[in-house]
């Protein structure tokens, strides 16, 4: 880590960082020009084709929803990266961790900005992939690595029911484009598989925005970095769940099952994460579970979907972020400037410290929703939302209320207590100083959005919240409105309830957090051991199953193999019935000569002697018989490109076969003499399940479309007269290459095989050959 | 294991036959039993019973280029002959051909047609041809 003591932070000397804060500025100045655009109503779509055959589109959205998104990951990630030049700055991995970040950018981006759904969950899958790089940055701690783990494992998982549901909506809407799905709602909800597109969907969303029961894994996940949490864990990744409720809303919003799930769900996570956050004493993870409160507010009002709880829902989106980020920069100078980040540890940090704490105090006052701070106008249009929402008004107003009560105290535990009082230098491993200003700058600039967006409501208004609403509503006639303070209606009194008992709850925080622990420790659920069971649970199923299929024993491979062949096939045809034909077989053998006996003849000699020698170069001889019979087949019913390839394949592998037997020692027949019977019965039921196969095909009608179609197509079409060869280089091309591919992986797997086992038989001697 | 003589004088002039016959086969493909995978396996063919005459150590000298790098140039080529079409705005893999002096007005007289197709046999060719070399050399330097 950067902590680097007393020494003057040595600064990384290449581009790397400012290349990192120069991208996102030039993307946030880029967006900026549809700002307007897009709050006149009109939004932007830009596509390019990419897999046009199968309906995959490079293609962008842009309106009200993606473009607040898109702002808010360029702007703090340029404020995010310029503070990681010093926070980071002189750690020897810096240019790795810059590429993360920008990685991690470009996902984001591309997942609030595309209209494509597969190209959606693509960028959702990069954030996956590069938060958990970046999570587990300091991946020489094993907490780290079990946290990006966990982490990956968690959304990763959600990750694959999404694509699932993706592919299932995709489907029922006829296009993969949102532009054109979010269009169709009424179909949608109507269709029978609405039911497993919703549950599939939400998997994807509240495993990325840890939503109850899969939030364990973002507290752990401030194991990253600071900036990583200010940015991933707060600001942007884990918002993508919300994002994609919200774009999904005006196509699966408005049920029951859409309702009353994300309004449990939410509402359930709200409180429980603002509890959890009270009892922190370490402030980044007081920080962290009030990030789970917001998220679980923002699933609470989609879920609520009235256009009053969308524009709560947008606002508040808005001020979250302005606000959260700006409170994980600051706590990450303080734990970069003092050394702990323990609320007890720190004290009256504001006079060593006073642009840090100025930074910290506007995000803190926002937070708390105290006017004239946007975070006020957040607060009061959840509350007018809730209590003017006919369904679940009092669990959504009284989890958001309770949500908010704490947020006032966590905002107090993490700026006011560390800031003021008397400053306990002896409390903190390092002399408090401030930090340099790339560091305090993002806070400061935030804080002062935070308030320039509460004293002139109409610009976040007319630029972000309005649009966003539109979007996520799916009705461009509503009219937005915010503003600070009109008259003192319910939701006023609600908010000086709210202050009044929050400030009471502050001054007894510390014995309220005592005995909250006493509580939690009481709880018999305990989720973050409960994942590593089910992990080691897994591991041992794992184990259980390896041990049993890979016995190591070529024979029992083969025997397993075919013994599966025999039962999938003989099922199969036994449950589909398609043994009830009668052959003529007198008429069937009618038109076999001598030459057609002959080579039977051959070939079931060639089975008989491979079978019962006892000799291994007899038997590969023996069987190179067959093959060649098989051959000859092929020349009588003219199909010499196949004769030709099943010559030489045979003359190949009767060489290789050889080549490899001579290496083994002579057939043990004694020892496995016991298991004969067995073996031959099933190769008996073998080879009389595939000649019924063969004769069953026979009796059905052969469609020569396809034949028919080679054939006349062949010459006009591929200038080739040899239709087999045409099928393969031309009308089948991809297919071959996909074959010649796995032949060549094939050949340098058994040739990585063959090099591995000369330096000896056992895992050491392997081990040790392989060094 | 003492190898005749015969053999190895004989293999010698058999592998070289055998590789010609090979590019014949490959080149006749298009129009007449052949094509790249016989052909590469005839090629192999060759090789195999010259390894098996020489040893493996002989038989790397003489190809000069490791067998599993021959395999992965020709997936390379293989794969170059696919994107090819995309240049011409058409799907990937779709033939692009080019009749070197045909004579524009006589719709049968193709003169002597260069193709992407052939491009792409020849990289199935040396696929078929290195991979087979590759297990058989590995297999024979096991011994």
């Amino acid at each position: 880590m950067a902590k680097s003591g007393a020494e003057v932070p040595r600064v990384y000397g290449g581009p790397a960082g400012w290349i990192s804060v120069a991208v996102p500025a030039a993307i946030f100045a880029w967006m900026l020009q549809y700002v307007g655009p897009v709050s006149d109503g009109n939004p932007v779509l830009l596509a390019l084709d990419w897999v046009p055959s199968m309906d995959i589109r490079l293609s962008v959205l842009i309106d009200g929803l993606s473009l607040t998104f898109a702002l808010l990951i360029s702007g703090i990630g340029a404020l995010v990266t310029l503070y990681s030049t010093k926070y980071l700055g002189n750690h020897p991995e810096y240019p790795r961790f810059v590429l993360f970040l920008m990685m991690f950018m470009v996902g984001m981006l591309g997942l609030v900005l595309s209209d494509n759904l597969i190209a959606l969950f693509v960028f959702w899958e990069i954030t996956t992939i590069s938060s958990y790089l970046l999570i587990g940055f300091s991946s020489d701690e094993a907490k780290s690595r079990r946290s990006a783990l966990q982490a990956l494992l968690v959304t990763g998982t959600g990750g694959l029911a999404l694509l699932a549901g993706m592919i299932l909506l995709g489907n029922v809407a006829g296009s993969f484009e949102l532009s054109v799905i979010l269009t169709q709602g009424e179909a949608i909800r109507a269709h029978p598989l609405y039911v497993p597109i919703v549950i599939l969907f939400l998997a994807g969303a509240f495993t990325k925005s840890a939503q109850f029961p899969f939030h364990f894994w973002l507290p752990n996940a401030m194991a990253a970095p600071t900036p990583v949490s200010a940015y991933l864990h707060s600001a942007t990744m884990v918002k993508a769940g919300v994002y994609l409720m919200a774009r999904v809303n005006p196509a699966l919003g408005d049920s029951e099952l859409w309702f009353w799930t994300l309004v449990i769900a939410g509402g359930f996570t709200t409180v429980f994460a603002s509890i959890l956050a009270v009892r922190q004493t370490d402030i980044k993870q007081v920080l962290a579970y009030t990030t789970l409160m917001a998220l679980g507010a923002l699933t609470l009002f989609i879920g609520t979907g009235s256009p009053d709880a969308i524009k709560g829902m947008m606002a508040f989106l808005v001020v979250h972020s302005l606000y959260k980020a700006a409170l994980f920069l600051m706590i990450g100078i303080v734990d970069h400037e003092t050394g702990t980040r323990e609320a007890d540890r720190l004290r009256g940090l504001g006079r060593k410290m006073p642009l840090t704490f100025l930074g910290g105090a506007l995000a803190a006052i926002s937070m708390a929703g105290i006017p004239p701070f946007v975070g006020f106008i957040g607060k009061e249009f959840l509350y007018k939302a809730g209590l003017g929402h006919e369904q679940a008004t009092w669990w959504i107003t009284g989890t958001i209320f309770a949500a908010s009560v704490l947020m006032f105290v966590a905002a107090g535990i993490a700026v006011l207590r560390p800031f003021t009082g008397k400053l306990a230098d002896a409390d903190t491993p390092q002399t408090p100083h401030e930090g340099p200003w790339a560091m305090w700058i993002g806070p400061i600039i935030l804080g002062v959005f935070s308030l320039g967006f509460g004293l002139f409501p109409d610009t976040v208004e007319a630029w972000l919240v309005a649009p966003g609403t539109w979007a996520v509503y799916g009705d461009y006639d509503y009219t937005v409105d915010l503003y600070l303070f009109r008259e003192a209606n319910a939701a006023f009194l609600l908010s000086l309830a709210t202050f009044a008992t929050g400030a009471f709850l502050y001054t007894v925080h510390r014995p309220m957090r005592a005995w909250l622990g006493r509580v939690m420790e009481a709880n018999p659920i305990k989720f973050d051991p409960g994942w590593d069971r089910v992990l080691d649970g897994l591991k041992a199923v794992a184990g259980w199953q390896t041990r049993i299929l890979q016995s190591g024993v070529l024979q029992r491979y083969i025997f397993t193999i075919f013994a599966t062949l025999a039962i999938g096939v003989g099922a199969t045809m036994y449950l589909k019935d398609v043994l009830n034909f009668r052959v003529d077989w007198a008429a069937e053998f009618d038109g076999l000569v001598f030459k057609h006996w002959a080579v039977l003849v051959f070939i079931t000699a060639g089975a008989i002697l491979t079978a019962i020698t006892s000799s291994r170069m007899t038997a590969i001889a023996a069987l190179g018989v067959v093959g060649i019979g098989v051959a000859l087949i092929f020349i009588m019913f003219s199909a010499p490109d196949v004769a030709i390839t099943q010559l030489l394949v045979e003359t190949l592998v009767v060489v290789l076969v050889a080549v490899a037997m001579l290496k083994l020692p002579h057939l043990g027949l004694a020892k496995d003499r016991k298991r004969r019977p067995v073996h031959a019965a099933l190769a008996g039921v073998v080879g009389v399940l595939v000649t019924l196969v063969m004769v069953a095909v026979l009796q059905g009608e052969i469609d020569l479309a396809i034949t028919e179609y080679f054939e006349t197509a062949s010459w006009p079409e591929a200038y080739g007269r040899n239709i087999v060869n045409v099928i393969l280089v031309d009308f089948r091309a991809i297919d071959t290459f996909g074959e010649i591919a796995v032949v060549v992986i094939a050949a340098l797997s058994a040739y990585a095989l063959l090099r591995g086992t000369r330096y000896g038989n056992t895992d050491d001697e392997i081990e040790e050959g392989r060094k | 294991m003492k190898t005749s003589i015969i053999l190895v004088a004989a293999t010698r002039l058999l592998t070289a036959l055998l590789l010609l016959f090979s590019i014949f086969m490959l080149l006749r493909g298009h129009n007449l039993p052949g094509g790249g995978f016989i052909g590469g396996l005839i090629g192999a063919t060759g090789f195999v019973l010259y390894a098996i005459a020489q040893g493996a150590e002989a038989t790397r000298r003489t190809l000069r280029y490791e067998p599993q790098n021959i395999a992965m140039v020709g997936l390379g080529i293989a794969l170059a002959a696919g994107v090819f079409a995309a240049f011409f705005g058409e799907a990937f893999f779709t033939g692009q051909w080019w009749f070197a002096g045909a004579d524009p007005s006589d719709p049968d007289d193709k003169g002597l047609p260069i193709s992407s197709v052939l491009v792409f046999d020849i990289g199935v060719y040396l696929v078929v041809f290195g991979s087979i070399l590759t297990l058989v050399l590995a297999l024979e330097e096991e011994v």
